[in-house]
C-alpha cells in the first residue's frame, strides 16, 4: 500500500503556514525516518496520513484512498498513529481494554482481538501489565501501552511521533525491536524523531525536514553525512558518523558495525 | 559549602508495596551543576519532587531521613516558602503551564505575582528571562499552541524568572532538536556559573561529560555509583545494568576487546573518541587520522 503526497501545503486557522509544497512517496513495507527542528512541520505531515489534518491545497493518496474523501475512523484502518504524548489517546481502565479498543472498533471478530491484543502485548513486553490502570504506570511505560494499542490495529502503515522521548536505554532497544518486527511483517513504519542516534541505527531511508518542505531525503548513509545543510535544521549528524569523519575515514558509516568495519581496515 | 543536604533519605509513595528511595545521602554545594543518571523506575523524578518540597508536602507517603536547603529543613517549613529556595522544572511541559494565562509573558509573570513582586521589576524579569532562553518571539503566543520543544522552553524559563538558589531539572530537553538541547544546556551552564546551583534528570550523557561537575548514577531508588562525569559515565557497571550510555562510550568499549582500543579510559564525548582512536596502534589507521584527505584505500 503506497503513500503518495503530492504538492501538500497547509494552512492553521492560525495563519500558521506549516506545510509548503511536500511531495513524496513511500513505498510498501519502507521504514522511513523524520527529523528536523522543533517546527518544521513533521508532526504537521504525518497527521495528514490519517485523516487528521486535511491539505489545504495538494493531495495525500494512501493506496488508492484519497484522505479528504474519507473519514478518519475509515482512514484508522490502513493507518496507525502514536501520538507524542501518551496521556492524550489512553483513556480505558485497564491495559488490556486500552489495546482491544482499536481492533474492536476496526470490527475484528472476539478471537481475531484476543490474538491481536496478545500479540501487541508481547511485542512490547507489557503481558503481566493486562489488568493495570495505564495512569498507575510510569510515563516511558504508558508510552509503550500507546505503541500496544496501534500496533494492535494490524494496519499496514505504522506511524510513530517521537517514540524514544523519556525513555531510558533498554525501553529505547525495546522499540528498536518493535520497529524491527514490524519491517519483518512487511509493515510501513513511519518515525518522527530527534533521536538521531536511535534513527541511523533502526532506518534505511531519512526524511530531513526544515520550514515546512523537505530539505534533504534519501538513504540513511546519504543524508546523514549532510553535517551542513542539517545543521541549518537544528540537526547533527548520529554520533558514530560524526566520529568516522573526524577520524578520516572515507565511507560515512552511521552504526557501530559500519564503524568497527571500517576502523578494523 | 553544601547548600543541599540529604541524610539518609527513604520515601514511599501511597499505596505502593517498595520505597521509591532508599536510604539516599547527597551533598551539593554552592554553583555545583550535577547531573542524574538512572533507567526508568530508578527514582529520579521522585528525588526531584523531594528537593522541590513536593514530597512531602504534596505527595503524602512515608517519608524518613532529612532534607535540608539552603539550611532549612523542608519538613519545617511550608511549600509557599520551600518553593523560594529550589525551582523544579516537570518532565511534561504540559503539567506544569498553569492554565490560567492567555499568553506566555503572562505564564512566565505568574510565581513573581505569587510572591508580589513589583510590576516594573516582574516586566523586567520575564524580559530578561525570555531573552536568555531565546523565547522572546512567544511572549504573545497562547501556552497551549505551542510544540513540545517551546512549551519546555517555558516551563524552563517559568522557572528561571524565580531565581531560585536551587535549579532543579527533570529532562528539560527531551522533546528539543538537538541544536535546542546545545542552547538549554549553554543556558543552565551559564546559571551554575552565575552561582546557582543546578541537579539536572538528563540521558543525553554526552551533553553531561561536557558540562556537569558531577554525575550521580541512581538505580532501584539508591545512589549506585557518584563522581566525575568521565569516570561514572564509563564504568562497566553503568553498563551492566542497563543505564543508556554515549555511543562512544559503547564502541570503544567494542572495540577495547577487539584491540582496536589502546587507552585505559573510555571516552564519553567525540573529542575523547577522536584522541582515543587517533592512538591506535594499527598504523594504516594511524596515517589516516593524521591524514585529513583519509587513507587512501578501498
Amino acid at each position: 500500500m503506497k503513500i503518495e503526497i503530492k504538492d501538500l501545503h497547509f494552512t492553521y486557522p492560525t495563519g500558521v503556514e506549516a506545510l509548503r509544497g511536500i511531495s513524496l512517496t513511500i513505498e510498501s513495507g519502507e521504514q522511513v525516518a523524520i527529523v528536523g527542528q522543533n517546527g518544521a512541520g513533521k508532526t504537521t505531515l504525518v497527521k495528514h496520513l490519517n485523516g487528521l489534518l486535511l491539505p489545504t491545497r495538494g493531495q495525500v493518496l494512501v493506496g488508492d484512498w484519497d484522505t479528504s474523501k474519507y473519514p478518519v475512523a475509515k482512514l484508522a484502518s490502513r493507518v496507525g498513529y502514536v501520538f507524542q504524548n501518551p496521556d492524550e489517546q489512553l483513556f480505558s481502565k485497564n491495559v488490556g481494554a486500552e489495546v482491544a479498543f482499536g481492533p474492536r472498533n476496526l470490527r475484528f471478530r472476539g478471537e481475531q482481538v484476543e490474538a491481536l491484543v496478545k500479540d501487541a502485548l508481547a511485542l512490547t513486553e507489557l503481558s503481566d501489565k493486562t489488568e493495570t490502570n495505564p495512569y498507575d504506570l510510569s510515563a516511558p511505560w504508558r508510552k509503550m501501552v500507546a505503541l500496544a494499542s496501534i500496533i494492535s490495529m494490524d494496519t499496514q502503515i505504522v506511524i510513530f511521533d517521537e517514540p524514544t522521548t523519556g525513555q531510558d536505554a533498554v525501553n529505547i532497544a525495546r522499540i528498536a525491536n518493535v520497529i524491527k518486527t514490524l519491517r519483518e511483517r512487511g509493515k510501513t513504519v513511519i518515525t518522527i524523531t530527534h533521536d538521531i542516534d536511535f534513527c541511523a541505527e533502526n532506518f534505511e531511508r531519512v526524511i530531513a525536514m526544515s520550514q515546512g518542505k523537505i530539505l534533504l531525503e534519501g538513504k540513511a548513509n546519504e543524508v546523514l553525512e549532510q553535517d551542513e545543510i542539517l545543521a541549518t535544521t537544528y540537526v547533527d549528524p548520529p554520533q558514530l558518523t560524526r566520529l568516522g569523519k573526524r577520524l578520516g575515514f572515507e565511507k560515512t558509516v552511521k552504526n557501530q558495525e559500519e564503524f568497527l568495519a571500517a576502523l578494523k581496515k | 559549602m553544601a547548600i543541599v543536604n540529604l541524610q539518609n533519605v527513604t520515601y514511599q509513595y501511597p499505596l505502593t508495596d517498595s520505597p521509591a528511595l532508599q536510604n539516599i545521602s547527597l551533598q551539593v554545594n554552592e554553583g555545583e551543576f550535577v547531573a542524574v543518571v538512572g533507567p526508568n523506575g530508578a527514582g529520579k523524578s521522585t528525588l526531584c519532587y523531594t528537593l522541590a518540597g513536593f514530597v512531602p508536602h504534596f505527595f503524602k507517603g512515608q517519608l524518613t531521613g532529612t532534607i535540608e536547603v539552603a539550611g532549612i529543613q523542608s519538613h519545617q517549613t511550608s511549600l509557599p516558602e520551600w518553593v523560594l529556595n529550589v525551582g523544579l522544572a516537570f518532565q511534561n511541559p504540559f503539567n506544569q503551564i498553569s492554565g490560567a494565562k492567555f499568553t506566555v509573558f503572562e505564564e512566565l509573570a505568574f510565581g513573581l505575582e505569587n510572591i508580589g513582586v513589583p510590576r516594573d521589576e516582574m516586566k523586567a524579569r520575564v524580559e530578561e528571562a525570555m531573552k536568555l532562553t531565546g523565547i522572546s518571539d512567544l511572549a504573545d503566543r497562547s501556552p497551549y499552541s505551542l510544540s513540545g520543544g517551546q512549551q519546555q522552553r517555558v516551563a524552563l524559563t517559568s522557572i528561571l524568572v524565580m531565581q531560585p538558589k536551587v535549579l532543579v531539572l527533570d529532562e528539560p530537553t527531551s522533546q528539543m532538536d538537538p541544536i535546542g538541547t546545545r542552547e538549554v544546556f549553554g543556558v543552565i551552564r551559564e546559571m551554575a556559573e552565575r552561582g546557582m546551583t543546578v541537579i539536572l534528570v538528563e540521558h543525553k550523557v554526552e551533553w553531561i561529560a561536557q558540562f556537569a561537575d558531577r554525575v550521580i548514577a541512581l538505580h532501584d531508588g539508591q545512589v549506585l555509583l557518584e563522581g566525575k562525569p568521565g569516570e561514572v559515565l564509563t564504568s562497566d557497571l553503568l553498563a551492566e545494568k542497563g543505564f543508556g550510555l554515549s555511543r562512544y562510550t559503547s564502541v570503544a568499549r567494542r572495540a577495547q576487546e577487539l584491540g582496536l582500543w589502546t587507552k585505559d579510559t573510555l571516552p564519553v564525548t567525540l573529542d575523547e573518541a577522536v584522541d582515543g582512536f587517533s592512538l591506535t596502534p594499527d598504523p594504516s589507521l594511524r596515517s589516516a587520522s593524521q591524514s585529513p584527505t583519509g587513507r587512501g584505500e578501498s
